[in-house]
């Protein structure tokens, strides 16, 4: 009976025609692709993309030039170079970010006391050269500027777990 | 007529075939359609992973251990945080060990779809592998709903896990639970009875049980050639020893037991991941000995006590007493092995890295030989290789 049945199965192709249905049954069903970049996928508030620079409200960097994230970057990305500002309070020079160096780890928003350094939430930067990807700190002020409500509003719904 | 003896062809197989999972280039000496010897040539993605780690905190290799094996980043990191731990005496939250054993079965599960979709691809059947994307996606906006990134995670730490699972993913792991078994039974559907998935991979790449312990096998190439040798069940680590789970072994040894013992391995991760949401305690996620873990932000900012570790452990990281430990941990592909020696500094003295597929590699020439050029992608996507752990 056993020897009947899988001949059976074996003329009649059975498992290829279950398989054909099957698919002919997704064939039918909805859609599951995004029509980027019309339409995007959701990111959570601990997304880690484009770094930017921070302000305070009041206009005035947030960086203090501590060189925590210099010094815990897994890929020694980040160069500062610092000294004081004619009002006196300690200011960097140079912020610079090779961005091609970066691995995204996280490790400068983590280890930053001002919450000056953040990697936002933008993942489209995709230039045409490598030069523009060598990032320094009027690029990553302006990232600032530009992403700062969605920054600001990332950090808060992830403030709870940090 | 006297015979004529001819010469074997020798080809490259690969580094740009799409077939050779990576930069795998393999050389093959063919009689023919026949293969007589198969010669890995492996290095094209070295990255110098284990001499970069003697020059890196502790901390700062977590991320070079997500870029190894690509495909099962978790896995890795968890390799190394329990060596370290294993060398700190450090304890982890009970939480901490539920969520990395969760974020390692999830981890599994990602990887087992790469690996049988992609398979399927390379024996000829495209679906399977536009399905499962769909559901890898799912686990990879997990990924990135914890830790902030879809792949290079860094979520485990030395401790215990970076931040605690956000309020509302536990429900929509529970409802991936719940409707993954759907997936499988579809691509199993297409794949598991279908003659021509059969016709190439039943009888392809046997290894036998001897074989698969000479030669250093692991993981479910070791368990498809009827060992059912599994660390989590044999030495557990973390919860491992809580959770209720089977072992799949297969009977065979060839590509499809290889096959059918990921499937299976799939089924038995939904179930742990089950057991892991259902116990998981309350509390926290990682130790709370701040000479080793960065204290929390808000405590930073206000203590002066924890800001001081904080900026310590930012530069210089921890001191590790000297010492040396093998830890291994079950990665999906087998026995993912960090060797740890520590000289009493903050950074690793050695960091020797034993990756299951670099011990799939060697094994390519018995594997292969007298089999068909055809066969060769099939062996090697039931060996699951992956190149940034071979080449490290």
């Amino acid at each position: 009976m056993a020897f009947l049945d899988r001949t059976a199965r074996g003329l009649l192709m059975t498992e290829i025609v279950r398989g054909m249905w099957l698919t002919l049954r997704y064939f039918f069903k909805g859609k599951v692709t995004v029509n980027y970049p019309y339409e995007k996928g959701p990111l959570s508030p601990r997304f880690r993309g484009e770094h930017v620079l921070r302000r305070y409200p009041n206009g005035e960097e947030r960086c203090i030039a501590c060189k925590l994230c210099e010094a815990i970057c897994p890929a020694q990305a980040i160069t500062i170079e610092a000294e004081p500002r004619e009002d006196g309070s300690r200011r960097t020079t140079r912020y610079d970010i090779d961005m091609t160096k970066c691995i995204y780890c996280g490790y400068c928003q983590e280890a930053c006391p001002v919450d000056a350094i953040v990697e936002g939430p933008n993942f489209e930067f995709a230039t045409e050269t490598r030069e523009e990807l060598m990032y320094n700190k009027d690029k990553l002020l302006e990232n600032g500027d530009r992403w700062e409500a969605e920054v600001a509003a990332a950090l808060a719904a992830d403030a709870p777990y940090r | 007529m006297s015979e004529v003896a001819i010469k074997n062809l020798t080809m490259n197989f690969g580094p740009q075939h799409p077939a050779a999972h990576g930069v795998l280039r393999l050389v093959l000496e063919m009689d023919g359609e026949i293969v007589e010897r198969a010669d890995p040539h492996i290095g094209l993605l070295h990255r110098g992973t284990e001499k970069l780690i003697e020059y890196k905190t502790y901390m700062q290799a977590i991320p070079y251990f997500d870029r190894l094996d690509y495909v099962s980043p978790m896995c890795q990191e968890h390799a190394f945080a329990l060596a370290t731990e294993k060398l700190l005496g450090l304890e982890v939250p009970e939480r901490g060990q539920y969520i990395r054993v969760l974020f390692s079965e999830i981890t599994r599960i990602l990887n087992h779809i790469m690996n049988l979709t992609t398979y399927a691809l390379d024996v000829g059947a495209m679906t399977p592998l536009l399905w499962g994307f769909e559901e890898r996606e799912r686990l990879m906006e997990f990924y990135e709903r914890v830790s902030g990134a879809r792949l290079h995670a860094a979520y485990f730490r030395p401790g215990g896990v970076h931040q605690d699972l956000p309020a509302d993913i536990v429900d929509d792991i529970y409802e991936f639970c719940d409707t993954y078994p759907k997936f499988i039974d579809d691509m199993e559907e297409l794949l598991t009875g279908n003659r021509i998935f059969r016709q190439r991979t039943v009888d392809i790449g046997v290894i036998t049980a001897d074989e698969a312990q000479d030669w250093g096998m692991s993981g479910p190439v070791l368990r498809a050639s009827g060992l059912a040798w599994d660390l989590r069940k044999s030495q557990p680590y973390d919860v491992y020893d809580r959770v209720d789970f089977d072992v799949p072994v297969g009977k065979t040894g060839d590509c499809y037991a290889r096959y059918l013992v990921r499937v299976a391995e799939m089924r038995e991760s939904l179930r742990i991941m089950r057991q892991c949401l259902d116990d998981m305690p309350e509390g926290p996620v990682i130790s709370d000995d701040h000479k080793i873990t960065p204290p929390r932000r808000g405590e930073m900012k206000h203590s002066m006590e924890a800001l001081i570790h904080h900026f310590k452990l930012y530069t210089e990281g921890y001191h590790v007493p000297a010492g040396e430990t093998y830890t291994a941990v079950e990665a999906p592909k087998g026995e993912f092995g960090v060797y740890l020696v520590s000289d009493g500094t903050n950074k690793p003295y050695r960091c020797k890295i034993r990756a299951p597929g670099f011990a799939f590699m060697q094994a390519m020439d018995f594997l292969t030989r007298g089999h068909m050029l055809a066969d060769v992608p099939a062996v090697i996507g039931s060996l699951d290789v992956v190149f940034g752990e071979v080449d490290r």
